[in-house]
């Protein structure tokens, strides 16, 4: 047993939460993996703030059209379905609640659900996206992320001590060690690695676990 | 009725020093230009305009496009979601040095406020940024138990979009992601110059199939075949081209 998910581990067992027929967005970089691992017989429907619903793969190299673009400005091609809109209308799917899930990256996440994830600080061009207007409006923001940050900080905190991206806003954390909901203020802990006691998860979590009955062993395919 | 024009030089001939300019596109997708290169080339000929106030949801790329036109330092402002790119140098060097101003807005935020403009909804609630360092000043609202901040219309002088196919009438159609922000731009500015890849007659683009009703459009001027800026900056090119 490994003692932590790799990045693409982290992709997969998000991805095994997302229904047939869900519309999903998933954040510029990490998030992105999650496409690939779309459970057999399901097909997710994909958002991509620049205006596309349903959109396919990236084209082989030398193929691209870039005015088919993804949020992270990456080629991507249309297949059967896919739908183009303007940006207003992207963003009413998002703030309108149309989307099931979001799935982004986390610099830090509270037990009271706020998401830090846009900016590390006052230095450099601040630059926001739409990190915003996602936390907001999809029925469940999801997280993804290393349980703990390079130097083995908890990036699951009280507070969050970053600029906040949005309040009260994740319901769901998958973590390189455990999965982790956010209810009423605290994280509930459902899933974790079966090789990490409860007592070495708390020690690398920045506020309190709450124990369900039943905790789930985290099992993963080596990927 | 035509509101077709011969040349980008015309197109853009109008716009005055600290005009408010809406450039189309997201990143290179959907970007008008040769429109912003033929504002920089009537800015090298005439020192004209400059002190723009630019809205885009970027910071252009590289050193063609938006990007240029900052490096012309004829960018006073800029109101954007994402000042970042594969190459961010030109706006970096200028904000960092005090150089231009930037107003960030998230992205869904900064659409709807132009949208707004286009509308004639002076303000409208969002969720968006609520508890954030940017809603910091802005009035906060609850509505059915949640909180909401309040976000002005944005409008411009002028919009310089890009669309892919136009009538003389200004219907437009676009091409694939390329219309983001483009239909959004044209109903919130006083003067919409479209650049299209090609005029045809009034009927031959359906009805049903309008995505800007002709309304938005004062000017549009045909670009056959336009350039594509992540096209232009891989070939490393620079605006306007420096003389071996």
């Amino acid at each position: 047993m490994t003692d932590r998910l790799t990045s693409t581990q982290i992709a997969w067992r998000a991805a095994q939460d997302i229904a047939d027929g869900a519309y999903v967005n998933l954040g510029i970089g990490f998030p992105e993996m999650v496409a690939r691992f779309q459970p057999p017989g399901r097909e997710a429907i994909f958002h991509t703030e620049n205006g596309i619903l349903g959109f396919g793969e990236a084209p082989p190299a030398g193929e691209e059209d870039w005015d088919l673009i993804n949020a992270g400005k990456k080629a991507v091609t249309v297949k059967p379905g896919t739908a183009f809109f303007h940006h207003a209308d992207s963003f009413a799917m998002v703030r309108g609640g149309h989307l099931d899930v979001a799935i982004l990256g986390a610099y830090e996440v509270a037990e009271t659900g706020d998401l830090a994830n846009w900016s590390t600080g006052p230095k450099g061009v601040p630059a926001v996206g739409g990190a915003m207007d996602l936390v907001h409006g999809a029925k469940r923001v999801a997280v993804i992320t290393e349980h703990v940050t390079k130097d083995g900080k908890p990036k699951l905190v009280k507070r969050c001590s970053l600029p906040l991206t949005g309040v009260g806003c994740v319901t769901r954390v998958y973590t390189s060690l455990a999965v982790i909901d956010v209810e009423k203020g605290r994280f509930v802990l459902r899933e974790k690695l079966p090789s990490l006691s409860v007592s070495e998860l708390q020690t690398m979590t920045g506020a309190e676990l709450v124990l369900p009955e039943t905790i789930t062993d985290l099992i993963v395919p080596e990927l | 009725m035509d509101k077709t024009l011969p040349t980008v030089a015309q197109a853009v001939a109008e716009i005055p020093d600290g005009a408010v300019v809406m450039i189309g596109g997201f990143g290179g997708s959907g970007a008008p230009i040769e429109l912003v290169h033929a504002l920089i080339d009537r800015f090298l000929a005439t020192g004209h305009p400059r002190a723009l106030t630019v809205v885009n949801n970027n910071a252009g790329n590289g050193h063609v496009g938006l990007a240029a036109l900052i490096e012309q330092g004829m960018v006073k402002k800029l109101v954007c979601s994402f000042p970042r790119s594969a190459d961010p140098r030109v706006f970096t060097e200028k904000f960092l040095a005090g150089e231009i101003e930037l107003e960030l807005v998230p992205q869904g935020t900064l659409a709807e406020r132009i949208r707004a403009g286009g509308a004639g909804i002076p303000a409208f609630y969002t969720p968006t940024s609520y508890g954030t360092d940017l809603a910091k000043g802005k009035p906060v609202e609850e509505f059915d138990g949640r909180p909401y901040v309040r976000e002005r219309w944005l409008k411009a002088d002028f919009a310089l979009i890009k669309a892919l196919k136009g009538d003389r009438l200004g219907n437009l159609v676009f091409n694939k992601a390329a219309r983001n922000f483009n239909p959004l731009m044209a109903m919130a500015a006083a003067k919409t110059i479209v650049q299209v890849s090609a005029i045809v007659e009034p009927g031959a683009i359906d009805p049903e199939s309008v995505v800007t009703p002709g309304i938005f459009v004062q000017g549009l001027v045909e670009v056959a075949a336009p350039a594509q800026e992540e096209e232009l900056n891989r070939a490393g090119a620079r605006y306007p081209e420096i003389a071996a």
